[in-house]
């Protein structure tokens, strides 16, 4: 009886989740390269429904150059005003793949991304890994400064690409209670 | 009957947590370990105008600051008021650690070389540690290369020294207002009568207005505390704007300064607001 019930627990809306997870974001242009890396993003997945949730502080992107990221903070992304980048998502395919089991699986995640105050509806095609109870979920998609209302002033729109990438990289764990 | 009220808290516990919203999970796992963020870009350059800020160069990176300071505007035409004349000091300053920087500048007034070390003792925070201010110390020793007059004095290299130590508290209100106070102590191995003070004390207040992303409107003035310097010599009051593009900040204003060390523009400030005896000046920044 005393399995069964925690096994019901342990099933029943199982939640995985970080709190160090891992964002980069770059852009590539002939003037520069600029990268960026986040290691403190957070996310949480319901294996169940499918449903996502991430949120990070934009201030905690580590630039190479301190100027980059006091520019990106001050003028971009307008940090103080709008502290967080949060992507609320559903996984579409999700009746096919079943979290639960070992291996790997390619999962399209609908989301919808908030950056700027501005928010925006992705298409994002993910991997997720199951390795012994272990996730990791994986993306790599692209977004576009404009779609933010993120301005970029003409002095230096060479320096900045149309698509910057977002790579993504969440080793989630269970949920304690 | 333990057994049963196990299963049930469980199955509670099961579906209380479907109920929840994930978000509200997410929240909730955050709010457990709340992170420190600390206040950024309180000021955009390692100087408001003539003061320190508590802004320091980024580990490893290294200022380099041209500063001008022109002559009198009531020079009038023939000095096309003041731009024929100006001091200028070229400075550097390096980040050692993300709370340290060392300085080193040269300035025309009396030929001076100074040398500086700010630290900051707090930063500004929210989250885990909640700090209201920013609180750096600066101390500065300056050599002044001037040739000595020809007065049959004996002097001696000590005689050229003059020393500053500064607290600067800071703190980034919002998005727009940053102020800051600077206490300051100053100390001259050689003053020029007897009744001059070796030892002054002054109160700094300073502060921006940010009007744009780039752009932002700067005051700071010096309040030198009762005694034979603040009857002799003008409180140093200057007020500017700041412009940012890219790897530059610029600052232009208006100023009764021209000395642009701690030491010397505090204490020994002769031109007057009220008589007109304004300067325009500027400072470039530029981060390598």
């Amino acid at each position: 009886m005393l399995l069964l019930a925690l096994f019901s627990a342990s099933t029943f809306g199982q939640k995985y989740f970080t709190r160090n997870g891992y964002i980069r974001f770059f852009s590539a242009t002939p003037m520069e390269n600029i990268e960026a890396v986040n290691n403190q993003a957070s996310c949480i997945l319901d294996i169940e429904t499918g449903e996502v949730v991430s949120k990070v502080l934009l201030q905690a992107f580590q630039f190479e150059k301190a100027l980059m990221q006091e520019h990106f903070n001050e003028n971009y992304v307008e940090s103080d005003k709008f502290p967080q980048a949060v992507l609320k998502g559903k996984i579409i395919n999700l009746d096919k793949i079943e979290i639960n089991k070992q291996g790997s699986k390619q999962v399209q995640i609908n989301a919808d991304l908030t950056i700027h105050g501005v928010t925006k509806s992705l298409e994002i095609p993910a991997t997720i890994l199951n390795n012994n109870g272990e996730i990791t979920a994986t993306a790599i998609f692209t977004v576009k400064p404009p779609d933010f209302e993120i301005k970029i002033p003409k002095a230096v729109a060479n320096n900045i690409a149309k698509e910057i990438e977002v790579t993504v990289k969440f080793n989630l764990e269970p949920v304690k209670k | 009957m333990r057994k049963l009220a196990l299963i049930i808290s469980l199955l509670l516990i099961a579906i209380w947590g479907l109920a929840q919203n994930i978000e509200d999970i997410l929240d909730e796992q955050l709010a457990e370990k709340p992170k420190t963020e600390f206040a950024t870009a309180t000021f955009k350059s390692v100087q408001l105008i003539n003061s320190h800020t508590t802004k320091l160069p980024d580990k490893g990176d290294l200022v380099f600051l041209i500063a001008h300071r022109f002559g009198p505007i009531s020079a009038g035409f023939s000095d096309l008021w003041g731009l024929d004349l100006a001091t200028i000091r070229l400075g550097f300053e390096y980040g050692l650690t993300q709370t340290t920087s060392l300085g080193f500048g040269r300035s025309t007034y009396k030929s001076n070389y100074d040398l500086f070390a700010k630290q900051l003792l707090l930063r500004q925070s929210t989250g885990e540690r909640n700090m209201p201010i920013t609180l750096g110390i600066i101390g500065s020793a300056n050599i002044s290369s001037d040739k000595w007059p020809d007065d049959g004095r004996n002097y001696l290299f000590a005689h050229r020294m003059s020393y500053s130590l500064q607290f600067i508290a800071s703190r980034k209100f919002n998005r727009s207002i940053s102020l800051m106070l600077m206490p300051t102590y100053i100390h001259r191995n050689l003053v020029k009568t007897t009744a001059d003070q070796n030892d002054i004390l002054a109160i700094g207040a300073g502060g921006r207005f940010k009007v744009s992303n780039r752009v932002a409107l700067t005051a700071e003035y010096h309040y030198l505390l009762p005694g034979q310097t603040a009857a002799d010599f003008k409180n140093p009051l200057s007020v500017g704007v700041d412009i940012e593009t890219g790897g530059h900040v610029f600052q232009l204003f208006f100023t009764n300064v021209s000395a642009i060390y701690d030491a010397a523009y505090i204490s020994e400030t002769t031109a007057s607001w009220l008589k007109g005896n304004v300067r325009f000046g500027f400072n470039i920044s530029r981060t390598f």
